[in-house]
């Protein structure tokens, strides 16, 4: 237990998935310009990571393992993740509209990011059994929904800043997400 | 011969993907603390985007339309897998530094993107040069920006001290070790991106526009030029299958 717990803060807080590991930036620079948008993308987040997690693992320990094709990995993790969220996205058309209403448009953007191949790629490295790597993902979309929210906050102030011509746009957002990487790393003693 | 030659300066100034299309942020940011490692990521990708622009290129006539997409990831994924063993192999201390974002490589937009628009439509030999002239424009990039988070946080160039440590009460440089951390990464950036966006302003006031930036700073996901970086499996599938739903 404790040390699921030490996974969970790790991957959510420590080592954050955007701000010190630069995965899943395209989403974090591209739907952050309101809160309410923000948090969507990072529920889809979170749903398809923890999902992608359990499945990739699975068929790690089950299939490649076993069969010891597990120099594959790259390949079979890329081509179930995108099968996967065009899969979810079907199913929740389907049978759940109201949630596909709220995270349908999210869905098509998060396949091929960064993140979701990077954590299925993590646990593999890190030798995480099924639910330690499920966790894993969990606490890193946590993480990546902590800082895209809270960046879409400062966002929604910057509008009213005076920022200098050259700087409008991405470059005060990279700015931005520069000075919420020292904060976090401010975390790094805690585990 | 001369197209060659014209698609190396294409990828190399004309559409360079770190500075004009600012592509493949992830492993700009990531990989870029020192020189050496930006250099080591830049030709691992390299040799990806070559080797899959030719496969592509050659089996242009022979992929479906339709499931294009699955089939260039799968041409992608292989050739990372074999850089990736190549690379642990024969050059551990590398495979050791750039870590995941070697396999990472697969989802980097400037593959895919340059497979879905340029590998795709065209004959071998020029893919195999766009390939060589986008893969230095990114190694190209990624050394610039390794070299100048070095010298700010370490005060050297591929390892050589360039610049005298203030040591022992003599007078020198301190290192402003945060630019080797991971927020150095996003200032860094952040001034590139301020710089281009002047450069970019001048260039078309003189009549002379640069190409958009097309990654994820050019605005957001959902405007991404490529179908690839939106995440989509089956551009055409999804489209037929709600002309049916109109139908019916």
């Amino acid at each position: 237990m404790q040390e699921l717990l030490v996974i969970a803060v790790g991957s959510a807080i420590v080592n954050n998935v955007v701000l010190s590991q630069f995965l899943g930036l395209c989403p974090f620079l591209g739907v952050s310009k309101k809160v309410q948008t923000a948090a969507g993308m990072g529920t889809a987040v979170i749903f398809v990571i923890t999902l992608s997690s359990l499945v990739t693992g699975l068929i790690y320990k089950y299939i490649l393992v076993p069969l010891s094709f597990d120099y594959l990995q790259t390949i079979v993790f890329i081509l179930v993740i995108a099968a996967l969220v065009q899969f979810v996205e079907m199913v929740l058309k389907k049978m759940m509209p109201p949630l596909y209403n709220a995270l349908g448009v999210y869905l098509p953007l998060i396949t091929t990011n960064c993140a979701v191949l990077g954590v299925a790629l993590k646990n593999v490295q890190n030798d995480y059994g099924i639910l330690s790597g499920v966790v894993n993902g969990f606490a890193t979309a946590v993480g990546f929904t902590i800082a895209i929210v809270i960046m879409a906050g400062i966002r929604e102030k910057i509008q009213y800043n005076n920022v200098p011509a050259a700087f409008r746009g991405s470059a005060i957002v990279l700015v931005t997400a520069g000075l919420m990487a020292i904060a976090f790393y401010g975390f790094s003693g805690v585990i | 011969m001369n197209k060659c030659a014209e698609r190396i300066y294409n990828g190399v100034i004309k559409e360079n993907p770190t500075f004009v299309l600012m592509l493949g942020m992830c492993p700009t940011l990531a990989v870029t603390t020192s020189a050496i490692n930006g250099l080591g990521m830049g030709l691992s990708t390299t040799v990806v985007l070559v080797m899959s622009n030719m496969l592509i290129s050659m089996l242009r006539k022979i992929i479906p339309d339709r499931v294009r997409m699955p089939a260039f990831i799968v041409v992608v994924a292989s050739f990372v897998t074999i850089v990736q063993f190549l690379v642990q192999g024969f050059l551990p201390s590398l495979y050791d530094a750039l870590g995941i974002y070697i396999p990472l490589i697969v989802v980097n937009c400037i593959i895919l993107g340059r497979a879905e628009s340029y590998a795709s439509k065209n004959p071998v030999l020029p893919s195999i040069f766009d390939g060589f002239g986008m893969g230095f424009g990114f190694t190209f990039g990624l050394t610039c920006i390794g070299i100048v988070r070095e010298i700010l946080g370490a005060g050297q160039i591929f390892g050589f001290q360039i610049l005298p440590l203030a040591e022992d009460g003599k007078i020198g440089f301190t290192p402003i070790s945060i630019f080797v951390q991971a927020p150095g990464a996003f200032f860094v950036l952040a001034t590139l991106v301020a710089i281009m966006g002047i450069v970019r302003r001048r260039a078309a006031k003189k009549g002379r526009p640069l190409p958009a930036a097309s990654g994820c700073l050019g605005g957001d996901c959902a405007s991404c030029g490529n179908s690839v970086c939106s995440g989509r499996l089956a551009v055409k599938t999804e489209a037929k299958n709600d002309d049916e739903e109109e139908v019916s």
